[in-house]
């Protein structure tokens, strides 16, 4: 049985209001004074770990793909990528508007003292041109320059996951599962060159 | 219901010996009516065991954090790194009957009741502001006693230049002690002019009641000038020596927790800025607070550290 077209688009819209659940539990509690004692970094940690998930999901669609056999998983990479680019710019803006305040000498301060920090902001560095790039017109314009540019996920990845471990204490367990599960989606891209 | 309830907390703030004592106490007392109202209705009509109990010297002014975000937000590997799940694990932990070991350079050593301790230390109140290594910082009123009046009961020697202090070890209770986060069991330590210093200080309750689980029950160290870690919790050794013990904090990294740990708003960790600290419970949108020397106490520890390089002694 073959979908029609309204019913990828009915699929699409609920997979897009889902993604928008993490967000919306963070309204409601932030609302309802459910963030804890150091609401701040509530919001970090959850914004942060919500952008790595979507960059990791992103990631998993292609193998799923070659796994499968099937084309659909390609129809929601956009998607999820986009939502990565989303959750990290909302963890981005915490840190500018309520962290530093927008001041020019706070982010010299925390930046120049917080390595993490810079970890970050190269992470998203990398992200951003993804995200600009990412609509079917500019696909069509950067033509087979298209595929090379959107490589940046994956040092994106990888920052991302050093930015996480840079500021964990002692307690490694969180930020060594996301690297095991980019570990195997990275890994898994390089198998079929090797067989082809 | 409600009326009653209103009317019987009116009668607590208007006892003569609330007049009687100081300011703060008043406004502790209007504290205690916040907290009051979150608590369930039983717990309203009990008095808790330490509202008598004086303001000690060193008390400071500052506005006291929520009961509510200091039982919620702590650091306890020993049950788990996450800071809300510890105040839940903690409640499994066994402090009766509690022990004390002293040992080392002291003329009565010996296994001490903290029944005893606690007949030997008048209780007093303190309110210290407390800045964690983690860039953020709260205000306790705790209720202890000074830990030089402890420590002198023990009779140190002259050969004793530091103190060690051990925290439980109770895997079987403390989940987080069953895995290697840090090497169990805690300890901490204090040079012995640091241990003296009449800020330094033994809590055993906090906000007028008993100490909480999940806040070092039933005796931790409160050292307001160093960062939180140093402030060991549920303490059953203490160890006075010639050299300088090891830390737990410092045997996992040394490069970033020394010894020490004076808060210095000039000497960021090595991964991340210490100038700025968040309030705890200051809201969404509260700007951070300027990070203290010696968090605000400088005056009265700066010459503990005179002559030394403290962007080395970190």
């Amino acid at each position: 049985m073959r979908l029609k077209k309204t019913h990828w688009r009915a699929i699409k819209a609920i997979i897009f209001f889902v993604s928008l659940w993490p967000l919306a539990q963070l309204v409601i509690d932030g609302v309802n004074d459910g963030l804890g004692a150091n609401p701040v970094e509530t919001m970090h940690l959850t914004l942060g770990r919500w952008a790595l998930r979507f960059l990791c999901l992103t990631l998993a669609l292609t193998p799923l793909r070659r796994l499968s056999g099937q084309r659909w998983p390609l129809r929601f990479r956009r998607m999820m990528g986009l939502f990565a680019f989303f959750y990290a710019s909302l963890h981005l803006l915490v840190f500018l508007w309520l962290d530093i305040e927008f001041s020019w000498h706070y982010f010299r301060q925390e930046v120049t003292e917080t390595p993490y920090l810079l970890l970050g902001l190269a992470t998203y560095c990398l992200l951003l041109p993804l995200a600009l790039t990412s609509s079917v017109n500019m696909q069509k314009r950067l033509g087979r320059y298209w595929k090379t540019v959107h490589k940046l996920i994956y040092p994106a990845a990888v920052l991302a996951l050093l930015h996480y471990f840079m500021l964990v204490k002692s307690d490694l367990r969180q930020p060594l599962i996301y690297a095991a599960v980019i570990f195997i989606l990275l890994v898994t891209r390089i198998q079929p060159k090797r067989n082809a | 219901m409600s009326l009653f309830r209103l009317a019987s907390i009116k009668n607590s703030e208007i006892t003569p010996r609330e007049i009687f004592q100081a300011r703060r106490k008043i406004i502790k007392a209007s504290l205690g009516f916040t907290a009051a109202a979150f608590l369930p209705t039983a717990a309203n009509a009990e008095k808790k065991p330490f509202e008598t109990v004086p303001v000690g010297p060193y008390s400071g002014d500052f506005p006291v954090t929520d009961y509510e975000d200091v039982t919620h937000y702590t650091n306890y590997y020993e049950f788990t790194t996450n800071k809300t799940g510890s105040t839940v694990l903690a409640q499994a932990l066994k402090t009766k009957p509690w022990q004390v070991e002293v040992s080392g350079e002291v003329d009565k050593p010996g296994v001490y009741h903290l029944e005893d301790i606690l007949k030997q230390n008048p209780l007093q109140e303190r309110i210290y502001r407390f800045r964690c290594v983690e860039a953020w910082s709260m205000v306790v009123p705790w209720i202890g006693f000074p830990l030089a009046d402890m420590l002198k009961a023990f009779k140190p020697t002259s050969r004793a230049k530091f103190v060690e202090f051990t925290t439980v070890y109770q895997p079987e209770n403390m989940p987080g002690q069953r895995n290697k986060s840090l090497d169990w069991p805690y300890t901490e330590g204090l040079r012995i002019d640091e241990a003296m210093h009449p800020l330094s200080f033994i809590a055993t309750g906090m906000y007028d009641d008993e100490l909480p689980k999940q806040n070092g029950a039933p005796l931790r160290l409160v050292v307001p000038w160093k960062y939180g870690f140093k402030s060991i919790k549920a303490i059953v050794k203490i160890r006075f020596t010639e050299t300088m013990p090891q830390t737990a904090w410092n045997k996992a990294a040394p490069d970033e927790y020394g010894f020490y740990a004076n808060v210095n708003p000039n000497v960021p960790h090595p991964r991340w800025s210490q100038a700025r600290e968040r309030i705890l419970g200051a809201g969404l949108f509260a700007s951070k607070r300027d990070t203290e020397m010696f968090n605000g106490y400088a005056e009265y520890v700066a010459p503990l550290y005179k002559g030394m390089d403290l962007s080395k002694y970190i």
